[in-house]
């Protein structure tokens, strides 16, 4: 216990996690600016004016 | 009534199931009242074997009579019918509540009942605010997220009988919480006031929701999972996890209805306000943004202006707004990191939020004509503004200098109210205004002219709301900081109630309105179900047997 002193603990939440969720949300940002992803994105915007019919 | 052409003979999948839990759990409940010491207590399990009850002897009745049946080949929209239903019932009843509460403000001498404690400001203000937000909300976003999923999937809803267990099990956890509010059964916790019994009972709904939903997306028939089932999906799954959190809770009995934090001072402060600022961020924010991203497309038959964008709407949504919650903890014990994280990260959210409002209203390009001759089109857009309006105030007020005149203030209240009223309010309405024709297979609603009448009615009402409550948020902050030369308080806190009098009253108008408008659309709704069909062949088709 006497290593997780209040200090230590709050660093790692502030820098740890800056680093942690900033890598994750730039893996979202690449995700969805893939090229590759175009076509199927194009179709995904359209996809709530094609949907009346229940396969 | 009429029988369909193409039905299964068997009844959706769990029924007898839910007929046996309903009956034993019925007994349970009937046991329990009569062992329990609490008469609140009684009253509040009395009404859960009461809903046992009813639910059994109409399960009951639907698989001996052989009306209960399941229609594999069709969506499920019976479920959606009744959520479109209850959505307008609980929002006359909420904002009715809201009314009241504001004309005991306005007027305390003539809507003071002392000798009926339950119609006190005290208990009737988390009636209202409940019954707006989750029961009016709420459901809103189950029925239309149960029309999103399947659409978007093109998937029949999983889960046989779950759907309607989640549609009625969660009018149960209303009318729990509405009740016992009334007679005092509160955790004390703004947003998070039902007691451990109720919350114990919508955990296990919403984790039926949470299976209908997921179950829905594993049998799609479509790859690629839309952006909006992405939002709902995130909605469910963080309500879960924050009902789970902030109400941890140890009960004094298990016959008796008040129970204990598991938390204490400012952790439990600190988790009351993650759990708070998130239910606005994942219940009334991603849930309704959800909406916006079906709805609008739809209703101006426009593809979504940018869908990348949309990803990265939702990715930095979620992620930034599970951390905003501390600023409402400015000032308090506690710490001062915590309180700047909180607002560092709300300011953050203005890109997220105007990103996801520059979406929804770019969607109309090419379709702008659209605003002058579709009120509900108007509506939308409206609320979209409202979005962004409500999300460009939300970030200054974190700011802990504006916060410090802010905070307690009426100024609080216009801000939810213009988030709560236009964005949460006018996007469901206007949800709700394509799906009643397309559910009940109508050409069109009833009436343009009274959406027309709600459009404007309700809109100047808000306006009226929130320009009231800045005008005396403001004052009221500014007088309770005023001080005189001898270093006295200037004025005492009565002087600063009764110098808002008239922001009260127009605050009580501007509800009125809003109330007023809900009416109009609730004649609108009723006249459009009650209208014969555009498509009558197809109609007599339509199963109305599978009540639950």
């Amino acid at each position: 216990m006497s290593g997780l002193s209040y200090e230590t603990v709050a660093r790692f939440a502030q820098q740890g996690g800056l680093i942690y969720f900033g890598l994750i949300f730039l893996a979202g940002v690449a995700y969805a600016l893939r090229p590759s992803k175009k076509a199927e994105f194009q179709h995904a915007a359209r996809m709530p004016l094609d949907d009346e019919e229940l396969l | 009534m009429s029988a369909p052409s193409k039905i299964s003979a068997s009844p959706p999948a769990g029924s007898g199931v839910l007929l046996v839990i309903s009956a034993v759990g019925a007994f349970l409940a009937i046991l329990g009242a009569g062992l329990t010491q609490d008469p609140i207590f009684r009253l509040q399990i009395g009404t859960i074997a009461l809903a046992g009850v009813i639910a059994a002897f109409v399960l009951n009745g639907g698989l001996a009579g052989g009306t209960l049946r399941d229609h594999p080949d069709q969506y499920s929209d019976n479920v959606i019918k009744a959520g479109v239903i209850a959505t307008m019932f609980w929002a006359a009843a909420g904002l009715l509540v809201g009314v009241i509460i504001a004309a005991q403000l306005s007027w305390p001498r003539i809507f003071y009942f002392p000798e009926f404690g339950f119609l006190n400001f005290g208990r009737l203000r988390p009636l209202h605010t409940s019954a707006v937000i989750f029961a009016f909300g709420g459901n809103a976003l189950i029925a239309t997220s149960f029309w999103v999923v399947q659409r978007t999937c093109k998937a029949r809803l999983a889960g046989g009988i779950t759907p309607w267990f989640v549609f009625w099990g969660y009018q149960l956890f209303i009318v729990l919480a509405a009740t016992g509010y009334l007679m005092g059964a509160t955790q004390g916790k703004e947003y998070a006031e039902p007691e451990w019994y109720t919350d114990l009972w919508l955990t296990i709904v919403w984790v039926a929701y949470l299976l209908v939903f997921l179950g829905t997306i594993w049998k799609r028939k479509e790859p690629h999972i839309y952006v909006a089932n992405w939002f709902y999906l995130a909605f469910i799954v963080t309500i879960a996890l924050l009902h789970l959190v902030n109400n941890a809770a140890i009960p004094v009995g298990l016959l008796n209805h008040k129970s204990y934090d598991v938390f204490s001072g400012v952790q439990d402060a600190l988790v009351q306000w993650w759990y708070g600022h998130n239910a606005v961020g994942f219940f009334l924010t991603a849930g309704f943004l959800a909406m916006m991203y079906y709805f609008v497309p739809k209703r101006v038959e426009r593809p979504v202006y940018s869908y990348r964008l949309s990803i990265v709407h939702f990715w930095a949504l979620i992620f930034i707004y599970i951390w905003a919650g501390p600023h409402h903890l400015h000032y308090t014990a506690l710490p001062q990191w915590a309180q700047t994280l909180g607002m560092t990260f709300s300011i953050m959210l203005w890109m997220p939020s105007w990103g996801g409002m520059i979406n929804g209203l770019m969607t109309l390009s090419g379709a702008w004509d659209k605003l002058r001759t579709d009120p509900v089109v108007r509506m939308m857009v409206v609320s979209i503004a409202f979005y962004g309006m409500s999300t460009f105030e939300g970030p200054v007020m974190s700011i802990r200098a504006v916060n410090a005149l802010s905070h307690y203030t009426d100024w609080t209240i216009g801000h939810v109210h213009s988030g709560a009223l236009g964005w949460v309010g006018f996007i469901s309405f206007g949800a709700i205004y394509c799906l009643v024709p397309w559910l009940w297979k109508k050409k069109e609603m009833y009436s343009t002219k009274l959406i027309e009448w709600h459009f404007w009615i309700a809109t100047t009402g808000i306006l009226l709301y929130i320009a009231a409550m800045w005008v005396s948020g403001i004052m009221e902050g500014l007088m309770w900081r005023e001080y005189t030369p001898q270093g006295f308080l200037a004025y005492s806190f009565i002087e600063t109630v009764s110098a808002k009098h008239i922001e009260n009253v127009i605050r009580t108008v501007g509800g009125l309105m809003y109330l007023a408008g809900a009416l109009i659309m609730i004649v609108n709704v009723w006249k459009t179900i009650a209208s014969p069909s555009a498509e009558p062949a197809e109609a007599s088709a339509a199963p109305a047997t599978a009540i639950a």
